[in-house]
This record gives C-alpha cells, structure tokens and sequence, in this order.
C-alpha cells in the first residue's frame, strides 16, 4: 500500500466530490430500483429496468427540446418507463408470458428504438446538445436540470457539498425511497402486494383482485426507471446517446437482489455501487498508477457483493412466488 | 334435481345447493352434473376417492373456480360467482386443504388480508386486537403476532379457520382438514366444528375418512368419478355403506394374504447408525435382516429415524457406522464415507417408493411415460446413444398405465395433474418394473383414499409373493399388520424388538413406539423371541 501512499488514492477518498458523485450515480440507481422492488414484490420479475430507463433518457431529451421545457422533458421520462413496464405487465400477467423472456424482450426493443428514433429525429444534425443557462437557449438544445445549492447548509464543511448541493431529483429519490418503504410495510395496500408476491392464490381466496394488483406494480417499476433514464439525461449528460445507460438498470437490478427485496436495502446497495462508479471516475482524474488500475479498483464493489452474496450477508431469498405466472383458472 | 332427494329433517331451505353444476379440464369431466344441498346448523360430509371431484366442486362453490354448467344458489337464490371475492361476500368461506397462508406473515396480517382494518395505514394495533377477540371467541388460541411460518400445521389450519370467521362467513368449507393434523388436533378441530355448527353456520367437511364422516356429521354426499352416488343421513348408515358406494364395490377389509415363503436373506443390516441433519444420532447401532419373499414393517411414530434410515438405504444419506449387505454384497462402500451413489444402489437391486412422492418420486410437470422411465433411461429398451426412443418409451408407459390402473389411462399427461393415488400407481409402477431384490416402501399409502391404498396394499402383498424382500415404513399402525410378516418397532432411532407379526397385537406395538414401559416392552419381548428365532 505504501508505494501508493502518494499516488492519489488517499487524496481522491479525502475528498469530498468523490462522496457527492457517489450520491450523484446512486440517484439513479436508486430509483430504478426501489422501483423494481415493487414490481417484484407482487410477484413480476423485472430484468427491464435498462430498457425502460433508456426509454426515458430519449424522450426526456425528445420532450425537453421539443417543448422547451425540462420539467414535461421528465414527465415523458416516466410516461415513456410506465409505457414499456405497461407492455411487460401485460405480457407477464395478464399472457403469463416468460419473465424474463419479456424483460429482456424489453431491453432489446428499447435499445433498438431508442438508437432508431434518434437517428431518424437528430441523425443529419447529431444529437442536441445541453443549454448552459447564461447564454439564451435555442430551439433545438436541451434544457437542462441544474443542481439546488441549498443556501446555508451548502458551506458547512466536507457535508455540505455532498449532501445539499445536489440535484433535486436526488432530494426526490430519497423521498420515494421512504414513500415506498412505508407503501410496502404499513399501509394495507403494501401488505397485498407482498401477499401477491409470496402466495398469489391466498390472495386470492382471500379476495384480493392478483392480476389487476401485479399489473398496477409493475407500472411504478417503469415510471421510476424512466425517471431515472430522465435524470441521466437531463441533470447529467444533457443529451441523449445511444444505449447511455450503459448497464445502470442490470447494476440496479443487482442492487434490488443485494438489498434483499427490501427498499431501504436497495438503496444501501445503490450508494455502494455509485460509490465504486465514483471512485473509477475520480481515479481516471488522477495521475500516477493508481489511473491504470482504476477500472480494477472500480470493480471493488461489486467483488464485495458476490462474496457478500455467497454467504456473508445470508441468502438473498425473493418473494416465494417471484417471477411464477398466476392462473386463477387451474385446479392447482 | 329437486330439494326432496335430501331427507326427512331437510324440510327447509338449503343455505347452499349446487345443482347439476359441470366443470370440465380440457377432456377431463371433474364434476358431472353434481347437487348437493347444505344447512344452517348441520355438518354435510363430502366424501369420495381422490380425484372424485370434491375438491373442483368446493372450489366452484367458493368462487375460485366457475362452473360450466349448472347453478349454485344461496338460501334458495341463484349465484353466480366470478371470483373468490363474490363468494366471501356472499358469506361463503373455505379452509384449503393446501393453506392460503402467506408464510412470512403474522397471524393477524393472514387473517385480515383483503379486508383490513385501515386508517389510511395499516391499522396493525386493530387487527391484532380484532383478532384477538375472534380468536377468544371460538377457542381457538392463537398470538396474532407470531409469524405463520413459525406454527405447527394445527395451529396454521386455527389460523384460516379464523380467517373465514373474520369474514363473517356463515357457510364454512372445510376441505381435507384433518389430512394434516395429528389425533389430538383432529379431536380439537371437531370441538370447534360442533361449536360452530351449534350457532348456526353450515359446515361442508370433505374427507375420506369414513370414521370422522360418522362422528362429525350430519348428512352426507357421497362423491364417484365426478358424479354423485349417494346422498345419505349420517344416523341411518353405516360406513361400511358409505364405502361401498365411495368405491363402487363393498371394501375388502383385509388384504388377502398367503403365509409367506421365506427365500434366501436379502438385506441384512449389522450396527448401523447414521447422523440427521442436526448432527444427532437419528438411528442407532441396529441390526435388521430381512428374507426374499419377506415384508418387514417398521413401525413407530415419525421423526424416529426412519426417514434416515431409508435415506441411507437408497444411497442418499451416509452411514456413521455399520454394515449394509444386499445378497451378500455391501451397499455401503465409498471414500467419503459411508455411502454409495443412488444409481450404483439401484443397480445392485434396490427400489423405493419414497415418503414424499411429489418431491422424490416425481417429477409433476414430466409426463407419465417420462416419470415410468425415470432412471432406465439409459437402458437399452429405452434410448440408442442417449436418443430417447419415443416410440418404445410409449409402448411401455401403455402398458404400465394400463397394469396398474392408472387413470386417466393416458401416458401422455403431466403426472401432476393426475390425483395423489394415480401418482403413486405410477411411482408403484415404475420401482415394480425394476424388478428389485429389495423394494422399500414408504409411508406407501400417506394421503391415499380406500381404493388407492388397498390397491397398493394387494400390489405389495403381489411382490412379496415374487419373492421380492419388502421393507415397509409406515406410521400406520393399520398398514403395518396388515402387510407385515415381521414387525421391527423403532423409536429414537433404536429398534425395541422384532417380532412375528401374528404374536403381537396393536397396543403391544403402540406402546413400544411411544417409548412404552420397559415392563410390558420386555414383557413383549421375551413374549416373541422364541418366535422370532424360528421365524427367521
């Protein structure tokens, strides 16, 4: 360790951008999948997360330009994720398609849809790019989502900058994550959606409408997941290219199993994996060695999970009856 | 079908009548044109052989499943239930003999789902109070806070009982519900069904157990192929009656049986013992034989070492210590202890038919020509360069299916949708058709109606007059003496005597797998040994 002792790895772990870029990738994450811990709750496998966020990175950006306005650009986000979460829940439950068949089916749709559609609108011009406030925007860039710098709590030292100088779809995530940790375990509604997800037909005899509940969880897993693809875009990169989620919805869908199903694990799992996406982009920054074995020290996180996963942390047992199709119409 | 066909004291309106209602599975009729008429305050028993269609019938009277054909009518008005929901509604509520119960769940959570307390919440503190109450009401004593999977089977069947009482049901189903619970639970569940009969619920209480239909009820129907046979008042017939019609011929009570004709020792077993998952002794230093043409019957209560034993038997589970001969080659060799592969075991001359036929003996979603040749299928009769033959394994299912009464008499089902004694026809047919020296048979007819098991039992009996050396656990006293030739009583793992069957009798046996007194055991003991040594 020692011949690394001055070759950046303290400094960059010292600092405090590394803890708000941390933040900054879980957001995402985070989003998509305590989204998908709904979903799965009610018994609907969701591996689509990467398609549905990358649906609503293209048309937040499409909305975004073409009405001028971030906040519709995010509003598309989701509808485009509830859209596609809409054909996987119809396709899961209603058809009791293959789970994992449809998601994948999903992703592969969006992947292609997306490059194609935005070859077909920004192909001749290239993509549009963001719009950086001083200078007037045209018609064609993209309004972006500036971070709030919360005024007062902003300076105070090495927090401040982490925690309240952040975009507010971050502030939003983290309220939704404890929306929806609450939905799940204290409200009646919650209790049928894990009932759903553990044993559908004594849901069923016990009244409760499995079918219509499992589709209806499967949207939230899309609207969150657009989001997200929205928030790449939009507070991030301020464009759209092609498959830009590069992988975030599989990291997701990993964060969901490592956090056990539950939202407030989820979310714990996501920090840990935004931190190693942080900590690989903060060392590409650095000089010396450590910058060539950055994309190593990167995978630290997820090293630690599959060794967590194989018994350090016990099982990561799912909802009994996840990803198993329900008939109300067999003798079972 | 009028209301008259039902009896003298039936004056009144059914609470609840089906009348001609049909379902049909694809090809399968499950219930053909099947009335039936239940009252306010009195116990109606279904009864019939698994796969008679008491189940589909119950299911369409509770919602779950739609009829296609026929009526269902409540206190005289037609119904029509599009889902389990119209039918709690309508005060209809069902104790599955499979328990919809959501295991990771506490006791009030089960109960209140899909009605819950609620103040925008969850209101928690209500339910549990609600069910607190309901639970004090009926004596049914239950900690609404204690996690469903944490209970015993009794105590889980309490809780969907007071589920439907939440409910507020007035005509309660009770599908099976003694399958499952030990004789004392059984005694206390029909406490609670008199009590709830007394104030006025209708109960309907499926079964095959023709003790329980004459101590529990009031009237029955007797269920056949789908179609109704009988329906009869409990207080002037008998069960001999109800099991001639259950089964369409009078019961044979007893499986004819010649003396047995002792062949050469098969299985002889020397101090053996062998560890249980939790690392104790689950079987101890015990020394069996076992002669062609024998059926040895272990007898003793559950959990005392025989499932290990027989784990040990197929290769399964190693052995601690001790010797297994079959026809004087050991079956217990190997390097990392004391085991040997399954296959190797089956090749030597071993066949089982397992406790658990679904997890073992199975598999549910093949077909029945594929679960026929589970384990031949390397067999030259079956495959050429591991190509199944298609054709052959077909000829071959056909035949078994039809040799063994399975039914329907089609090769080409997933063995998962036939009913549990037609399962067990094809598991009994397969382990047969090895030809074993050494057939073990495990709780052989657990959860099987009259017809099944008897049918097994004479197939049994068959085998050992082949000459085949059967070993048989059972937990059924009943099964015991009438299959055995010898009797090995085990009890924690320690066999406490061996004896001829015809010098012992139940209690003497009963008392010994419970532990019994040491006077009476030694007693029984020094009783048979004489005999015992000249049997063998």
């Amino acid at each position: 360790m020692s011949a690394f002792s001055d070759s950046g790895l303290w400094t960059t772990l010292a600092n405090a951008s590394l803890y708000q870029s941390t933040l900054r990738e879980a957001t995402p994450l985070s989003l998509a999948a305590v989204g998908a811990v709904i979903s799965e709750r009610s018994g609907v496998v969701n591996i689509a997360m990467e398609g549905m966020m990358l649906t609503g990175a293209f048309f937040a950006v499409f909305a975004d330009v073409h009405l001028h306005n971030a906040a519709l650009g995010l509003v598309a986000a989701m509808a485009a994720g509830g859209i596609m979460a809409g054909i996987h829940g119809y396709s899961a439950v209603w058809l009791r398609a293959n789970q994992i068949v449809s998601g994948m089916a999903i992703n592969l749709l969006a992947l292609g849809l997306t490059s194609y559609l935005a070859f077909s609108v920004y192909g001749t011009n290239g993509p549009p790019v963001p719009c950086v406030p001083p200078v007037p925007c045209s018609g064609n860039q993209v309004r972006t989502i500036p971070d709030w710098s919360i005024p007062g709590l902003n300076g105070i030292p090495g927090i401040g900058k982490v925690f309240f100088q952040q975009n507010p779809i971050f502030y939003l995530m983290l309220v939704l994550v404890i929306l929806i940790q609450i939905f799940l375990f204290r409200t009646t509604l919650g209790l049928r959606v894990r009932a759903a997800g553990e044993h559908p037909r004594a849901a069923d005899t016990a009244g409760i409408h499995v079918l219509r509940l499992r589709f209806l969880s499967v949207l939230p897993s899309g609207i969150l997941s657009g989001l997200a693809g929205g928030y790449l875009a939009l507070a991030i990169s301020g464009t759209f290219s092609d498959n830009m989620t590069s992988g975030r919805g599989f990291i997701a869908l990993a964060a969901m199993i490592f956090g056990k199903w539950n939202p407030f694990g989820a979310f714990g799992a996501c920090l840990l994996f935004g931190f190693g996406q942080a900590l690989y982009d903060n060392l590409q920054n650095t000089t010396g060695p450590l910058q060539d074995y950055s994309t190593l020290v990167a995978t630290l996180p997820y090293v630690l999970t599959i060794v967590a996963l194989a018994g350090f942390i016990g099982k990561a047992v799912p909802p009994a009856a996840d990803g198993i199709p329900y008939d109300p119409a067999s003798n079972a | 079908m009028s209301l008259n066909g039902s009896g003298g004291w039936a004056n009144g309106v059914p609470s609840i009548e089906a009348r001609e209602l049909v379902k049909r599975f694809g090809t399968f009729v499950a219930n053909d044109h099947v009335s039936l008429q239940a009252y306010a305050g009195k116990v109606l028993a279904v009864v019939g052989e698994n796969g008679a269609g008491k189940s589909t019938l119950m299911n369409m009277l509770s919602g779950l499943l739609q009829p296609d054909d026929g009526e269902i009518r409540l206190n005289g008005r037609p119904v029509r239930f599009k889902s389990p929901r119209d039918g709690i509604e309508a005060g209809i509520g069902m104790v599955h003999q499979h328990f919809m119960l959501i295991p990771p769940l506490t006791v009030a959570e089960n109960v209140v789902l899909g009605h819950e307390p609620s103040k925008g919440f969850f209101d928690r503190p209500a339910a549990e109070r609600k069910v607190a109450e309901l639970s004090e009401a009926f004596g049914l004593k239950l900690d609404p806070r204690h996690r469903v999977q944490s209970l015993s089977v009794g105590l889980q069947q309490r809780v969907e009982i007071l589920k439907i009482l939440y409910w507020g049901s007035e005509i309660l189903i009770f599908d099976e519900p003694t399958a499952v619970l030990t004789p004392q639970e059984t005694r206390e569940l029909f406490v609670v069904l008199r009590g709830l009969s007394q104030q006025g619920k209708t109960i309907i209480f499926i079964t095959h157990k023709l003790k329980e239909v004459m101590e529990i009820s009031d009237h029955i129907t007797v269920l056949r192929a789908g179609k109704v046979v009988g329906q009869l008042e409990t207080a002037s017939t008998s069960a001999q009656e109800i099991a001639s019609k259950m089964i369409g011929r009078d019961v044979l009570p007893e499986v004819h049986k010649e003396p047995p004709s002792f062949g050469e020792l098969a299985l002889v077993v020397r101090a053996l013992s062998i560890q249980s998952d939790l690392e104790t002794m689950a079987v101890r230093n015990i020394d069996l034989e076992i002669r062609a043409g024998e059926i040895l019957g272990i007898a003793g209560v559950e959990g005392n070492g025989q499932s290990e034993l027989v784990d040990t038997l197929i290769g399964l589970r190693p052995a601690s210590s001790g010797t297994v001969e079959l026809r004087g080659k050991s079956l217990l060799v190997g390097s990392s202890g004391l085991k040997t592969a399954p296959a190797r075991i089956r090749e030597a001359g071993v066949a089982c038919v397992p406790e658990d036929r679904r997890e073992r003996g199975l598999v549910l979603q093949y077909t029945v020509a594929d679960n026929l040749i589970l384990g031949m299928q390397d067999d030259a009769l079956f495959s050429q360069a591991g190509v199944l033959n298609r054709g052959k394994i077909r000829a071959w299912a056909q035949t078994l299916v039809k040799q063994f009464d399975v039914r329907p008499r089609r090769s080409d089902v997933p063995v998962g949708t036939l009913s549990g004694g037609n399962q067990q026809k094809v598991v009994l047919a397969r382990e047969f058709s090895e030809n074993p020296d050494l057939l073990i048979a495990a709780q052989p007819t657990r959860g099987l109606d009259i017809g099944a098991a008897q049918f097994v039992h004479e197939r049994l009996v068959e085998k050992r007059d082949t000459g085949t050396a059967i070993l048989l656990v059972s937990a059924e006293l009943d099964e015991i003496f009438a299959l055995s030739d010898r009797i090995a009583v085990i009890y924690e793992g320690q066999i406490m005597g061996v004896f001829p069957a015809s010098s012992v009798n139940e209690e003497e046996v009963g008392l010994l797998m419970t532990g019994g007194s040491t006077h009476a055991a030694e007693q029984s003991i020094d009783l048979s040994a004489p005999a015992l040594t000249q049997g063998t």
